[in-house]
């Protein structure tokens, strides 16, 4: 299980953050990762394999669409990138793919993953379709009863679903569990993350599977405009999305980043998953979660807080190492948008554009919104990563709203 | 001479391997925590091990997850535990403390702060589970500043570079992991450890002790037999207290004749 070549190896760190802070037995599993990645890179069999499939099974490259009612009455224009499009519902689809071939090329017919929102475990389910793995997906048993659909995706296209039942009952959890099981089963089992975050190497092979989303919707909103946008958006939980509609705007100064975190019932209540955001606040609370030394939510010991979101693809205590770096660094700005914010965005979305996005990328879509309004004689090109459709968030909606919602929702210039 | 050193040398010159028990302090409460760690000197433990209760223990298993969960519902401080430390080496000078936790309690205190604290309470050794050689630097330097000896685990898949690594970092003692997984004493650990041993004895490692799955005498044996110079028992021990919650006088009574019997078997 040691790796044999030593030569070439990715940077562990994006500035203080990241790192591999695992128990000395996972060690070698994850530079056996790490090699199998370089491996990779360096084999263009690798990387035709993996385009054929985001663009024959997957459907990429996704549209990106201009939204044509939800600003009127401003001078903003708000570009969504569809990834809501992508098969499986959502842009977890891209790097599960990748990960399930570097699965594949590093002999293992297991996957073991985690899933909040239940979108990591579809994806991975159905990439462990595709590709005859066998897939173990530990989900909380909070985030069961709300992603119902999704289990039953899971569970339609093979994968075993594990309800976890510790603590919150969250993702947090199920991503212990997930670390649990990998220290007995890495032999034969990879574990598939599902976000840019964790030990090293996960938030940079995660990345490098989601890049394609800004490489894309750079060249489409070129095409379109003729320039880049003003501003890029995406909601961050661990912050997969975001990490890869961002990569490829990071060099282009003058293009804007803000991240926006699930502001739960407010920042001032605590219940929220903002470990970014809060810093502004003067919460500014680094430490170690998941393998990996970034921003978390935490108590004065050390002890991790639960976090709270209306939508479990969010509802997570950390973020990834490097988000955490482009915020120290002031290259990206994060920001949080409460629950009732990230409904009406949603509700917005479905009665102006016909679009019903996933309760995570209302959060982006939200705060596109309230830059909007906020100026509405200004002209301003947002791109907003519309990560995932909110098929899998009816049900629980529909028992938030109830049948008598107000269509107006805050579309006074309608 | 490190605590350690003195009981390793005493133990050889008995002709006999040391016996390690490990509890989460404050399980199920700091009184009675104590209560337990006191036992379990008298009992016969040669040194302690003892974790730090963390929200979210990914190496281990549901016996000491449930142990962290007890710990954490008292609403207990990194302080508090290391007070009941003190308390405890106030009245037992000679036995080696090891302390064994999570990385984010540390950077919660300050690296600097919270091995200082270690030091003031009479911690012999600090493990930190999920701080691998290759990130440890940090830890290790203050860690030897402190006069606390940093203690690293040789996991069954270690590659020879990563034995020759632990070897020169690891101090006090080293610690063996008999198998993968996370800690529990359902799973049996796969003995022996004889090549793994070889190699620590090789590269003068500190005193390689045999940890994870080890819950019976005949364990013990197998593991001193096998060359390690101690064993390491934590789930069976947790398991003990965990099934006496309502009966503090019978935890005890079962502690001490459960150590009684592994000791004998070192």
């Amino acid at each position: 299980m040691t790796t044999s070549q030593t030569t070439k190896k990715l940077d562990a760190y994006f500035g203080e953050y990241g790192g591999m802070f695992v128990p000395e037995l996972l060690v070698p599993a994850l530079e056996q990762l790490e090699q199998a990645y370089i491996d990779a890179l360096e084999d263009p069999e690798f990387e035709k394999e993996f385009n054929a499939l985001l663009t024959d099974y997957a459907g990429r490259p996704t549209p990106l669409t201009l939204c044509k009612n939800l600003t009127k009455g401003t001078k903003t224009k708000i570009y969504l990138k569809r990834e809501d499009l992508l098969h499986g519902g959502a842009h977890k689809t891209n790097q599960v793919l990748g990960q399930a071939l570097l699965t594949k090329r590093m002999g293992k017919e297991k996957v073991i993953a985690e899933t909040g929102a239940g979108q990591h475990g579809v994806a991975t389910a159905l990439a462990c379709a595709l590709l005859g793995l066998k897939a173990k997906i530990y989900m909380g048993a909070k985030d069961i009863d709300r992603q119902q659909p999704n289990v039953f995706r899971m569970k339609l296209m093979g994968a075993e679903v594990i309800p976890v039942t510790a603590g919150s009952g969250t993702l947090k959890d199920a991503v212990n569990e997930a670390m649990r099981d990998w220290a007995s089963s890495y032999e034969d089992s990879h574990y598939l993350l599902g976000t840019a975050a964790g030990p090293h190497p996960f938030p940079t092979i995660v990345r490098d599977f989601q890049k394609m989303i800004g490489e894309e919707a750079k060249q489409q909103i070129l095409k379109a405009e003729g320039r880049l946008p003003d501003k890029v958006l995406a909601c961050v939980g661990g912050g997969s999305n975001a990490i890869g509609m961002f990569a490829d705007f990071i060099k282009e100064t003058d293009v804007e980043l803000i991240g926006v975190e699930p502001g739960g019932k407010g920042l001032e209540t605590g219940e929220h998953g903002a470990a970014l955001a809060v810093i502004d606040k003067g919460i500014d609370s680094k430490g170690i979660l998941h393998g990996a030394y970034t921003h978390i939510m935490q108590d004065a010991e050390g002890q991790i807080e639960e976090s709270y979101s209306i939508s479990a693809g969010l509802d997570y205590p950390a973020v990834g190492p490097q988000h955490a770096h482009l915020k120290a660094t002031g290259r990206a700005d994060y920001v949080a948008i409460n629950d009732d914010e990230a409904l009406n965005a949603f509700q917005a979305l479905a009665q102006s554009e016909g679009i019903i996005p996933a309760v995570e990328s209302s959060h982006a879509l939200a705060y596109a919104l309230k830059l909007a309004k906020e100026s509405p004689e200004k002209e301003q090109i947002l791109l907003v990563n519309l990560s995932g459709r909110g098929d899998k968030d009816l049900t629980h909606v529909h028992s938030i709203l109830g049948d008598n919602f107000s269509v107006s929702v805050q579309q006074g210039e309608k | 001479m490190s605590r350690y050193q003195s009981m390793f040398n005493r133990l050889s010159e008995e002709n006999r391997g040391a016996f390690i028990p490990f509890v989460t302090i404050g399980d199920p409460n700091l009184d009675t925590s104590y209560k337990v760690i006191k036992t379990l000197i008298e009992s016969g433990a040669d040194a302690l091990e003892l974790g730090l209760p963390f929200s979210d223990p990914i190496a281990d298993g549901p016996t000491i997850q449930n142990a962290n969960i007890r710990a954490l519902q008292q609403e207990i401080t990194t302080q508090d535990c290391l007070n009941v430390i003190a308390k405890i080496r106030s009245e037992f000078q000679d036995t080696p403390i090891g302390l064994l936790l999570y990385s984010n309690l540390i950077m919660a205190k300050g690296v600097s702060n919270f091995y200082q604290s270690c030091a003031d309470a009479g911690v012999d050794s600090v493990l930190v589970a999920d701080v691998p050689v290759r990130e440890s630097q940090p830890f290790r330097k203050i860690a030897e500043q402190t006069g606390i000896a940093p203690v690293f685990i040789v996991p069954p898949t270690i590659s020879d570079e990563g034995i020759r690594q632990v070897a020169s970092y690891s101090r006090g003692y080293t610690y063996l992991l008999s198998r993968a997984g996370v800690t529990g004493a359902e799973t049996k650990a796969n003995m022996p450890a004889e090549a793994m041993i070889g190699k620590l004895n090789e590269y003068h490692a500190a005193p390689p002790v045999l940890g994870f799955g080890i819950s019976s005498p005949e364990q013990v044996k197998e593991a001193i037999k096998s060359g390690a110079k101690g064993a390491i028992s934590g789930s069976a021990v947790v398991q003990i207290i965990e099934k006496n919650l309502g009966n503090e006088q019978q935890m005890l009574t079962e502690l001490s004749s459960f150590i009684t019997a592994m000791k004998a078997a070192s």
